[in-house]
């Protein structure tokens, strides 16, 4: 099965821009996803940039808009797609990551078609 | 009320099942090392499952859980010395360890798995008891998940499972990496084992258990994991190419009633480009390394031509002859003999593949090979030889042991009496 991770967090109102991640963070980040990769987990990943455009067609009328939008939550910061052997081992490794990187919210979403 | 207590239980099962799924592997092998004995390892660990699951529901998962269970096996390993009044020399080792804390170091988890990996597809033991041993240790599936992927009754695998370890254990199987000469065909042996479990799973037709299909999987993550724990071996690579190339096509390799769909009628957009992405990273990295004309590289490459043709008339079917000539020097078999007939047909028209074949009919090992008359038959049926075609492929029909490729068979004998 394959699972979708990201991050959301709420692009209308940026509190203090954020800190910079800790060096400790960062090692501890690489250790996951060394640890993803020797496990067989990690098919792919990446970082956000936090420019954010919204492509939308209304009743055939295509519209472009740029973000931050204030009434969605918004993927920010990245995604890890992974494949895992159930719901309940993706679930796991999001709690993993979510305890390095501290306050904030990571989805868990099955990727079908996979 | 009490549903939801009951609910909540079963999801902590669940949940502690999946912390275990990705523990025990590692679990097991730094118990291995210290125990020096597999069936002893994991008894251990799964003493340490039993408490997490006693405890866990209650206290919650703990922040490390590799290490609470390591710590637990440890203190189990002790009361099980003080229990017993043993003085199994492999007991007290633990003890000792457990005694002063000393917590394995971290480094070396990965060289333990590597070392259990090894013993685990042990060239003493039978093919299909090391197949079984690497999905209990390595994939953590259950006994019972194995016998019903295997379509073999559960204490079949149970017995292989517990001969197994007892031949380990016999054997004095030593916990290393094998270096030097040996280390080829160890390592070809456990690279066998992974592309066994592949196939398995590539053979599950729409009817099977989803277990069975999910063997894909499980020997795709096996395959990763290898080649996180070995970076440096080309065969390693090629086999995750191969197998990565592969899966990309299971999507488009089945039709909406569950029928076979041959490579060259499939439906491209269906491949999954992610798949196809890794394998040919992977197949770069085996040829980098210098391994480009080992078996399981050779036949990425392979696999290759075909995921970088956008369809299959843009084929370089005279690369793809140049790859099985490869082939069929470094490993040669009549089944690669019978392959690159196909490729020279495509290449070279079908009456020059049709000779080839013909070359191979006194072959014995293909005797009975339902692919030897399909083949011939699909030659046939392209130089309009439409009755000599139709019995070739009732033929091949009745080799094949699998329904769906019957089935295909018999459709394709019956399009060329029209």
């Amino acid at each position: 099965m394959r699972f979708l991770l990201y991050t959301t967090g709420d692009n209308a109102q940026p509190s203090a821009p954020p800190a910079p991640p800790s060096q400790q963070m960062m090692d501890e980040l690489a250790k996951l996803t060394e640890e993803t990769t020797r496990s067989g987990v990690l098919l792919a990943t990446g970082g956000l940039a936090q420019a954010i455009t919204r492509v939308r067609n209304s009743a055939g009328k295509l519209s472009v808009t740029d973000g931050p939008f204030t009434e969605t939550k918004e993927l920010t910061g990245g995604f890890a797609l992974i494949e895992a052997k159930s719901r309940e081992e993706a679930i796991e490794w999001a709690k993993r990551f979510r305890k390095i990187v501290g306050d904030g919210d990571s989805i868990v979403q099955e990727v079908y078609g996979g | 009320m009490l549903q939801s207590v009951v609910m909540t239980a079963a999801n902590a099962h669940r949940a502690i099942d999946a912390v275990w799924r990705i523990e025990s592997p590692r679990l097991i092998a730094g118990l291995t090392r210290i125990v020096r004995d597999v069936g002893v390892a994991e008894d251990l660990a799964q003493d340490a499952l039993v408490v997490a699951l006693e405890q866990w529901p209650e206290s919650g998962v703990p922040d490390n859980p590799g290490a609470w269970l390591m710590a637990t096996a440890k203190h189990r390993a002790i009361d099980r010395l003080r229990r017993d009044e043993r003085l199994d020399r492999k007991y007290e080792e633990l003890g000792r360890e457990a005694l002063v804390h000393q917590e394995s170091a971290t480094d070396d988890v990965g060289d333990d798995l590597l070392r259990l990996i090894f013993i685990s597809c042990h060239p003493i033991l039978a093919p299909e008891a090391r197949v079984a041993l690497t999905l209990r240790l390595i994939s953590s599936l259950t006994t019972e998940e194995i016998a019903r992927a295997f379509l073999v009754p559960v204490p079949t695998i149970a017995q292989r499972i517990v001969r197994a370890k007892r031949t380990l254990t016999e054997a004095h199987v030593p916990f290393e990496v094998p270096g030097g000469p040996e280390l080829e065909a160890r390592l070809a042996s456990v690279l066998q084992v992974i592309y066994l479990v592949f196939n398995e799973g590539y053979s599950a037709t729409a009817g099977d258990d989803l277990l069975r299909a999910g063997l894909c999987e499980d020997a795709l993550r096996l395959g990763r994991i290898l080649a996180g724990l070995a970076p440096k071996e080309p065969e390693v690579h090629g086999l995750v190419a191969l197998m990565e190339i592969q899966a990309s096509r299971s999507r488009a390799r089945v039709g909406p009633s569950g029928e076979i769909v041959l490579l060259l009628d499939q439906d491209r957009g269906r491949w999954d480009p992610l798949l196809i992405h890794r394998g040919l990273a992977a197949l770069e990295r085996a040829e980098e390394l210098g391994g480009a004309l080992g078996p399981y590289a050779l036949q990425a490459a392979i696999a290759a031509c075909h995921a970088r043709s956008r369809a299959a008339a843009d084929t370089d079917w005279a690369r793809i002859v140049a790859l099985y000539d490869a082939l069929a020097q470094i490993a040669p078999s009549p089944v690669v003999a019978l392959n690159r007939c196909v490729a020279v047909a495509m290449a070279f028209g079908p009456a020059a593949g049709l000779e080839l074949v013909d070359g191979l009919a006194s072959e014995p090992s293909l005797k009975g090979y339902h692919l030897l008359p399909s083949v011939r038959g699909d030659l046939l049926e392209k130089l309009g030889r439409a009755e000599e075609a139709r019995a070739e492929f009732e033929r091949a029909a009745s080799l094949t042991q699998n329904a769906r490729e019957r089935e295909l068979l018999l459709r394709r004998a019956a399009a060329c009496s029209r």
